[in-house]
């Protein structure tokens, strides 16, 4: 997750993480971290998270911007519920996985490289 | 070859989605998909998030989802019953008039170890049986073969991530340091190091940029290592 700033917008960390801000902390599928209380404004230390949550903290100082990787220190599934997932087709339109509810998927991660 | 299988499976309950890990976005990964036609959600993840969310570190590489929305398989290895390539390897043999390293590129890639029909068929059976398949698995096992992620490959992604940032941001030469710092963290993981090598190099060559390349790095892992075949 990029950081143009060491405070962490909740909402965003949701969407690019996976863990979402609960009153018993930051939680991802049954697993629930406490954290400390949030900033006045609403957001969260990165190093905080970073140190709970085993995710790295990495600093490009010339560029002023930061990236939080992943929770790390077990496997890289924590669930194995699919995170609410919404990525664009070719033409910029957003699709969600979770339309496809009801239904077997196969999701095949490929590149053109 | 996958459009294939899809249509066979499509009646049967089955929806395909792909995904293109492609830090180019649709620039590089739209006329792939404009030649494919496809019928089925053809989506792009310029940013990777794949690899972060559920341990993609390579291409092809595919989960089964049920209809809850839970993983019934975790990425692994995943090829549509054919491979495009090794066919027509095998039926018109490796043109003896391309360059060297493409020649060596093919000659190594011919080795890799690959069963496409196992993969298959066992898609067939789940589409069949569902969760009485025994290639549908219980969530605690779906979790414990996911990849294991030790914090060094939490730092690779957060380095692989502010490179793409930085690449997209046309600032390519700090796009390399955080590329190079991702794969000393994380050599396993081909999707950072093939993204980066295809920057320099569309065929993943040798590079002033980089200690390794495509074939270097295959040739010192072993090919019947690339790609680990699924436990089926």
């Amino acid at each position: 997750m990029i950081l143009e700033s060491l405070a962490v917008d909740p909402a965003q960390l949701a969407v690019h993480t996976g863990w979402e801000l609960k009153p018993e902390g930051a939680c991802k599928g049954d697993r629930c971290i406490p954290l400390p209380r949030e900033d006045d404004d609403g957001s969260i230390a990165a190093p905080v998270l970073a140190e709970r949550l085993g995710m790295a903290l990495v600093a490009d100082e010339e560029h002023r911007l930061w990236a939080l990787g992943p929770e790390s220190g077990g496997r890289a599934l924590l669930s194995a519920q699919l995170p609410d997932l919404e990525l664009p087709d070719r033409n910029g339109r957003p699709f969600s996985l979770r339309s496809l509810r009801g239904t077997k998927v196969v999701m095949i991660a490929w590149a053109s490289w | 070859m996958w459009q294939e299988l899809r249509a066979e499976l499509h009646p049967r309950g089955v929806e395909l989605v792909t995904v293109a890990l492609d830090t180019g976005g649709a620039d590089a990964a739209g006329r792939w998909i404009d030649a494919a036609k496809p019928e089925h959600p053809s989506l792009i993840d310029e940013a990777h998030s794949l690899d972060a969310l559920l341990g993609i570190n390579n291409v092809p590489m595919g989960v089964w989802i049920d209809e809850q929305g839970t993983l019934v398989r975790p990425p692994e290895t995943a090829l549509p019953g054919r491979v495009v390539y090794s066919e027509m390897l095998a039926k018109r043999g490796i043109p003896p008039d391309l360059p060297p390293l493409m020649l060596e590129t093919l000659a190594e890639a011919s080795k890799i170890r690959v069963k496409p029909k196992r993969y298959a068929a066992a898609l067939r059976d789940w589409a069949a049986r569902g969760p009485d398949s025994p290639h549908a698995l219980a969530p605690e096992e779906v979790i414990a073969r996911s990849r294991p992620r030790p914090p060094e490959a939490s730092e690779a992604a957060a380095h692989f991530e502010l490179g793409q940032h930085l690449h997209r941001g046309g600032e390519l030469d700090a796009a390399r340091k955080h590329f190079r710092a991702a794969h000393r963290l994380d050599p396993g993981n081909w999707t950072y190091k093939r993204q980066a090598w295809s920057i320099e190099d569309p065929l993943q060559g040798p590079s002033e940029h980089y200690d390794s390349y495509w074939l270097a790095d295959v040739r010192a892992s072993g090919p019947e290592n690339y790609y680990p075949l699924p436990d089926l």
